[in-house]
């Protein structure tokens, strides 16, 4: 438990990336089992104990430390966890830490009634930090900016296996994953998963940008606007998987009796709408699938109003048969076979869009300017399916995107290397003529589109044409215009423009450009497409 | 008769020795100032006299200017020198004596005497040992008048060579980089390069611009610091593997970029809690301070008996709780300009 609460200490205090990478690997590299499983699985947000909960811990603090001065501490603290950890009464005996598996044992061990006597005595064999580390362990929700995906990687990275490998066998298995483990760390043979409704990771694309690809090799599709999944039925369950490899079953349950075979499809899940998106039609923009996404339970009417379905790109796995080494033709073929045997309520296939050569599809491309379309997807016929991004194989090539000029309007500093610098940036648009009083509403945020030594230059400016501070934030005079490129924008009821932007970034700094030439908010308005 | 205690006035703005007309770290300007130490929600500059220790003198004079001459020449401040454990006597038939507070360097509890009374104000203090100033001396007394900065029982300093431990481990585990402690420029950034000298850091440490003078003038009342240098007059490459001293408030400035890759560190009792080092994106938080903790707050009243606790500023409300339930009559003064300083 001491090195795991340092561990949890550590990884509070940094900001960055690879030093949060680099500190579990070495955690992982060091610790035996299972207590690094355990901890990985902490880590990931994997572990539940029905018995302890914030309130549990607030009625042991109730017993030890004056009710008046429990809360004028947990007010300034902010935290239950930490607010105890610090509080509870040091005991008169050195501590003797539990390990992280034995914690775990007795902590799964604790009900309802026996956690008020059995919490006490595992909380009197820490110090502060182990205290902290063992309720934050035990609520759940660590809260320290590690996601599962990181975790993953800095698996990987600690016993230098390939992230996608991890993250196959990983889904399949249960804490503290001691096969794992033993792949990874002994050289043992991977975990069997066949018969386990396992994550596959995802085949992913690389930006087309300049490249010219002959349609004799490549086949094009629609690049749809929706959220991509993994559909994996194995053992009589269905499970449903997002791109970073996290179980959303719960969060669309339509989908978990639907596939009547044992498969793995990769698929976009679209949610179905007024709005008829593309020439299949019958999906609705990103905006509406918004609404079903992060929910852990779905009401009877969300499922009405916004009923999922995938629409299938790919078959990596079929009855029993891999079928990812097979050529892209190969499994498109068996994909054209396998969706007559689905039900067209919650599926469809992904048409092939046909062209006579590449300039031909450049012209469609820029024909389609429908809002549940991100672009293309340009697949190599001969490609096997391959984890991760691999040149040449597969291509996005993302229709072009929208622009509008827009004045910088309040900064705020970012963090980690960017922690000295004004980096985000909150613009707007003007609301009416600004030669006739207008003013700005702000329109959307970004922190990206620039480099290094445009930073540099923003910073600057930020500093210098302040004339206001809120906190962080640093509200400027509204005197430089950027050009702001984003994907789509969407009606808002939670913005004050009454419009959110998708992936706004930073398109060029019109240091040249006066303000009263951005853009009016109407200019954007017209743009909305749900 | 008067009566008890009626010569002694908390006022917004100050305590008010009302026979002798004086006022105790007053935040406005008068004419006769007691001042405990020279931080600036307790010394400031403008008034006609103040007496303080000499070295929270020297300290006034640096920071407040409180000798600089007028139009005619002259130095229209008059500053009363007295040691510690002496004894003045000021209008009125009231004495006063400077006793150490353990605080900062010429830091004061100030016991007043009148009438067959004794007060004790204490300014700012801590009962743990610091190399920068004598230890806080327990005076019995009738009224005892506190601060309460840490006045929450999750306050409690872990002893110093904890923190010079982490401090030194993580500079020896980045030699690439070079480690940033913030810290308050006058008490806390001294007794940080001082205790590191105890534990055995004799490697030159560089410091911000705006400390440069405040250490001269430690050095010259007798605290040895070791090396000293200014970031300002050195390289990136030169101080990779170092220990850098700045003000909190440089701490994400525009400054530290001219520093290899620093590790953020601030020495501040505040970091005991994690929320308020994530607030400053601070990355190795060191819990150091130099206020009494709770545990110190609580004793500290227990040790001196007092008839009276009055608490000038901090977490009051905790405190007076505290002295509630122990059967002590306190009572929170509300004081004018007393903040949370960085500490």
């Amino acid at each position: 438990m001491k090195h795991f609460a340092a561990l949890i200490d550590a990884l509070v205090y940094t900001r960055s990336r690879n030093e949060k990478l680099r500190l579990i690997a070495e955690y992982l590299r060091a610790t035996p089992d299972p207590d690094r499983g355990w901890a990985l699985a902490a880590l990931s947000d994997g572990l539940d104990f029905p018995a302890v909960k914030s309130s549990t811990i607030r009625n042991l603090m109730k017993e030890r430390v004056e009710p008046v001065l429990w809360t004028l501490s947990r007010d300034f603290v902010g935290d239950t966890a930490e607010t105890a950890s610090l509080l509870w009464p040091a005991p008169d005996h050195p501590p003797s830490p539990p390990s992280v598996g034995e914690a775990v044992g007795l902590l799964s061990g604790m009900t309802r009634k026996s956690v008020q006597a059995e919490l006490p005595e595992l909380l009197d064999r820490l110090d502060a930090s182990g205290r902290y580390a063992l309720l934050k362990l035990a609520t759940g929700g660590m809260r320290i900016g590690v996601s599962g995906r990181l975790a993953k990687t800095a698996f990987a990275q600690a016993f230098d296996v390939p992230v996608e490998e991890v993250e196959e066998y990983w889904h399949g298995l249960d804490a503290p994953y001691p096969e794992l483990f033993a792949w990874a760390a002994e050289g043992e043979p991977p975990p069997d998963i066949d018969n386990l409704p396992a994550f596959r990771p995802f085949m992913l694309a690389h930006p087309l940008e300049e490249t010219v690809v002959d349609l004799a090799d490549y086949a094009a599709e629609w690049k749809w606007d929706g959220i991509r999944v993994q559909l994996v039925r194995a053992g009589e369950e269905t499970r449903v998987y997002s791109r970073s490899g996290d179980d959303i079953s719960a969060t669309f349950p339509e989908l978990l009796d639907v596939l009547p075979f044992p498969a793995v499809l990769d698929g976009e899940l679209l949610v179905r709408g007024a709005h008829q998106g593309g020439e299949e039609g019958g999906a609705a923009s990103f905006n509406a699938l918004q609404q079903r996404l992060g929910r852990k339970t779905v009401s009877r009417k969300m499922l009405a109003d916004y009923p999922a379905f995938v629409r299938l790109y790919d078959v990596l796995l079929l009855e029993g048969e891999d079928l990812r080494e097979l050529p892209w033709t190969a499994r498109r073929a068996r994909l054209e076979a396998l969706i007559e045997r689905l039900p067209e309520s919650h599926f469809d296939l992904s048409r092939v869009v046909e062209a006579r050569d590449f300039a031909h599809l450049a012209e469609i491309r820029e024909g389609a300017r429908d809002d549940a379309i991100e672009g293309l997807m340009l697949k190599r016929r001969d490609s096997a399916y391959v984890a991760g991004r691999r040149t040449g194989l597969w291509y996005k090539w993302k229709r072009d995107p929208l622009l509008v000029d827009c004045v910088l309007m309040y900064a705020q500093r970012g963090s980690g290397k960017r922690s000295s610098f004004y980096s985000d940036y909150t613009f707007g648009c003007w609301d009416g003529d600004p030669d006739s009083g207008a003013d700005l509403l702000p329109v959307g945020k970004a922190y990206s589109g620039f480099t290094d030594e445009e930073l540099k230059k923003l910073d600057r400016h930020v500093r210098s044409n302040t004339v206001d501070r809120f906190g962080p934030v640093r509200e400027t005079d509204k005197s430089l215009v950027f050009e702001v490129a984003f994907d789509s924008v969407h009606a808002s009821k939670r913005h004050k423009s009454g419009l959110a932007m998708r992936f706004p970034r930073i398109h060029r700094i019109r240091w040249d450009k006066p303000p009263h030439e951005a853009d009016r908010i109407e200019a954007l308005r017209a743009l909305i497409r749900d | 008769m008067p009566a008890p205690f009626s010569w002694i006035r908390p006022e917004p703005h100050g305590i008010h020795v009302v026979p002798a007309d004086c006022w105790i770290d007053p935040s406005r300007p008068v004419d006769k100032a007691l001042v405990t130490h020279g931080h600036a929600d307790h010394a400031r500059g403008g008034h006609g006299e103040t007496v303080a220790t000499p070295a929270t003198l020297a300290i006034m004079e640096l920071r407040y200017r409180t000798g600089a001459e007028d139009e005619a020449g002259e130095v229209p401040h008059r500053a009363v020198p007295v040691e510690y454990g002496e004894t003045i006597r000021l209008p009125g038939g009231v004495d006063a004596t400077y006793v150490p507070a353990g605080h900062v360097l010429g830091s004061a509890q100030i016991l007043l005497e009148h009438a067959g009374e004794r007060v004790v104000v204490t300014g700012d203090y801590k009962r743990r040992p610091d190399p920068t100033c004598p230890p806080f001396e327990v005076q019995p007394c009738d009224i005892f008048i506190t601060e309460a900065t840490f006045g929450l029982p999750v306050f409690c300093h872990p002893p110093i060579e904890d923190e010079m431990a982490k401090l030194l481990d993580r500079l020896a585990a980045y030699p690439e980089r070079c480690v940033l402690v913030g810290a308050y420029a006058l008490g806390k950034a001294q007794r940080v390069i001082a205790e590191l000298r105890r534990a055995g850091h004799d490697a030159p440490i560089y410091l911000h611009g705006a400390m440069e003078k405040m250490c001269r003038l430690y050095e010259e009342h007798g605290v040895e610091l070791g090396e000293l240098r200014l970031v300002s007059d050195h390289t990136k490459d030169q101080m990779r593997g170092a220990i850098v001293v700045c003000p909190p408030s440089a701490l994400n400035d525009r400054w530290s970029r001219r520093l290899p890759d620093p590790v953020t560190a601030m020495a501040s009792g505040w970091m005991r809690v994690r929320q308020r080092a994530r607030q400053r994106n601070v990355e190795l938080p060191l819990v150091i301070s130099d206020h009494a903790d709770w545990s110190e707050l609580t004793r500290t009243i227990d040790e001196v008996d007092a008839q009276e606790t009055w608490i000038t500023h901090g977490r009051e409300d905790a405190l007076l709780r505290w002295c509630q339930l122990h059967q002590r009559r306190a009572r929170a003064l509300a004081m004018v300009g007393r903040e949370d300083e960085d500490d």
